[in-house]
């Protein structure tokens, strides 16, 4: 559905230049939510503005349902733009229009005879569930009230894609739970493939099909969010499971297990001390819900070094579990 | 003179004092806004940026702004001939530099009003597919007319001031009128009443101005 190649994206000013989005490459499934997570100057947000063109990058390609942007003439990309749904973290709501009158606007600008506006406001609000405050003004109401404004709005020319610009950094977490709810119903309901940007991890553990992390214009890593907590050495397991920088005392071996869906139900722990008649020690972890499953990650000391332990490290992994192992040895030829 | 005496008299030069920061007002009003919006639109980072003119258009709005009025009055005397056909005094002739001295005013005013515009919603605007003209009149107009509003009352009252002065060099109205009779005859109850006209007039625009802001004002 959305479909970038090589996006590169340089600031100009008083003779410095900045990469803010270097080479970037990224694929959203039809129906998918893909978050892009990064701290803020990362360029996350010119990577977003550019896929509806609000930012001209200096080089690369997008395509948004099968649509060449760059190849678009003004009117062409305005056209393209009422099909592109975008959400912002201050929201963006004319001050002075109501609230159906700020979900009426995109309809104007799309030149939808006044007649069927009306009807057309009432369902969108109806949608986020607005209905009682559509004659309010966006300053009489709560911020995440006027989230689902904007949502209602960004929703009216019917699109396929959502874009989210961090859509729930300006709210408590209640109302982020609530936003991001709102946002996987409507995925759902509707098919909307949303490519969404945000500094919260929370929001990518939500809702996230796919997510990459990106930091200084490029992505770190990039996939199905499943599949990247699994991966060894992933940041995205890392952030998601902080544990502290690993200190494995001299004859032991300290090992970090991931486990997700059906490992996580298998009590791996007691099997292996049954099995191989060992101490094993928990140092640490937490179980976290993300997409619907339950992911873990624990880490555990086995008496001896890595090299004595190479049969209780296969145990683990033959039971589909992940293992990154911080040996002692390891640690020390690294140094 | 008695009070029965100044009452036509002041009557007149109130409704010549109306009539030319009316007519002004209307003029420098579209001017102002006209000159406001370009530029605005033609300055780095607006929505059709081109420095050349905004330079240019900048420099002539700061020239209008520095001149004293009644200077400005005064050297517009030979243009002021060209547009009425030949009078440089008399109230209509007046409008000429007043609405002259007013643009730049209200022109910076409109500038500043339109840069309180959150540039997030304009964004927003944008990202919904809105044309440039949707832009300028449904987002930046539209949602900066409070201040717009406001920038409009100080410069009808600016202009009040102004035609009091006008009444100096060959203009009717209030000002001619506190001239003539309360500081060159010494009538004293003149120069009271038309201070007091001027006062209450210039109360009445300010009140009708905060109602107007007040309603448009949904923050």
């Amino acid at each position: 559905m959305i479909q970038i190649d090589k996006l590169r994206k340089v600031y100009r000013s008083r003779g410095r230049a900045v990469t803010a989005v270097d080479d970037v490459d990224l694929t959203v499934g039809e129906g998918e939510i893909f978050g892009v997570l990064g701290r803020s100057g990362a360029g996350k947000s010119t990577l977003l503005r550019c896929v509806n063109l609000l930012e001209r990058p200096d080089s690369g390609r997008i395509e948004v349902d099968g649509q060449d942007l760059l190849a678009l003439s003004g009117g062409e990309l305005r056209r393209a733009r009422q099909r592109i749904g975008m959400i912002h973290q201050h929201f963006g709501l004319l001050s002075s229009r109501t609230v159906a009158g700020n979900v009426a606007f995109p309809l104007e600008v799309m030149g939808v005879p006044r007649g069927e506006r009306a009807a057309r406001v009432a369902e969108l609000l109806d949608l986020v569930g607005l209905t009682d405050h559509a004659r309010a003004y966006p300053a009489q109401i709560s911020g995440g009230q006027k989230q689902r404004v904007g949502i209602a709005r960004a929703l009216a020319g019917r699109p396929k894609v959502l874009l989210s610009d961090e859509a729930t950094s300006a709210l408590d977490p209640e109302t982020t739970a609530s936003i991001l709810e709102l946002l996987r119903d409507l995925n759902r309901r509707l098919g909307l493939t949303v490519l969404l940007i945000t500094h919260e991890m929370d929001v990518v553990k939500r809702i996230c099909d796919g997510a990459a992390i990106m930091r200084d214009g490029r992505f770190v890593e990039s996939g199905p969010v499943r599949d990247l907590l699994l991966r060894p050495g992933s940041e995205l397991a890392r952030d998601l499971f902080p544990l502290p920088a690993p200190d494995p005392r001299p004859g032991t071996t300290v090992a970090d297990v991931t486990f997700e869906g059906d490992s996580a139900d298998r009590p791996f722990v007691s099997s292996l001390a049954r099995t191989y008649a060992i101490d094993v020690n928990i140092l640490g972890g937490a179980v976290e819900e993300v997409g619907g499953t339950r992911v873990g990650r624990l880490r555990v000391e086995l008496p001896g070094d890595p090299e004595t332990n190479a049969a209780q490290l296969a145990h683990l992994r033959d039971a589909g579990l992940t293992v990154e192992v911080h040996g002692r040895s390891e640690v020390e030829a690294a140094r | 003179m008695t009070w029965d005496e100044i009452w036509p008299l002041l009557q007149k030069a109130t409704g010549e004092t109306l009539l030319m920061t009316g007519v002004s007002s209307a003029l420098a009003g579209v001017f102002g806004l006209l000159v406001g919006v370009l530029l605005v639109l033609t300055d780095r980072g607006g929505l059709t940026p081109l420095r050349p003119l905004n330079k240019v258009l900048g420099v002539i709005v700061n020239v209008g702004r520095s001149l004293p009025f009644l200077i400005l009055m005064i050297a517009l005397i030979p243009f002021t001939k060209l547009v009425t056909g030949g009078t440089s005094y008399g109230n209509t002739a007046m409008i000429v530099p007043l609405t002259i001295g007013a643009i730049p005013f209200y022109a910076r005013l409109v500038e500043a009003a339109l840069r309180e515009v959150d540039p997030g919603v304009l964004a927003a605007a944008r990202a919904m597919g809105a044309s440039r003209r949707e832009l300028v009149v449904k987002v930046l107009l539209r949602e900066a007319r409070p201040g717009l509003v406001s920038g409009l009352t100080v410069t009808v009252i600016a202009l009040v001031g102004y035609t009091a002065m006008a009444g100096t060099v060959g203009g009717g109205g209030l000002g001619y009128l506190a001239i003539s009779y309360g500081y060159e005859r010494f009538e004293t109850k003149v120069m009271i009443a038309t201070v007091v006209v001027l006062i209450v007039l210039v109360q009445l625009i300010q009140m009708l101005g905060d109602l107007v802001t007040r309603r448009l004002t949904h923050k």
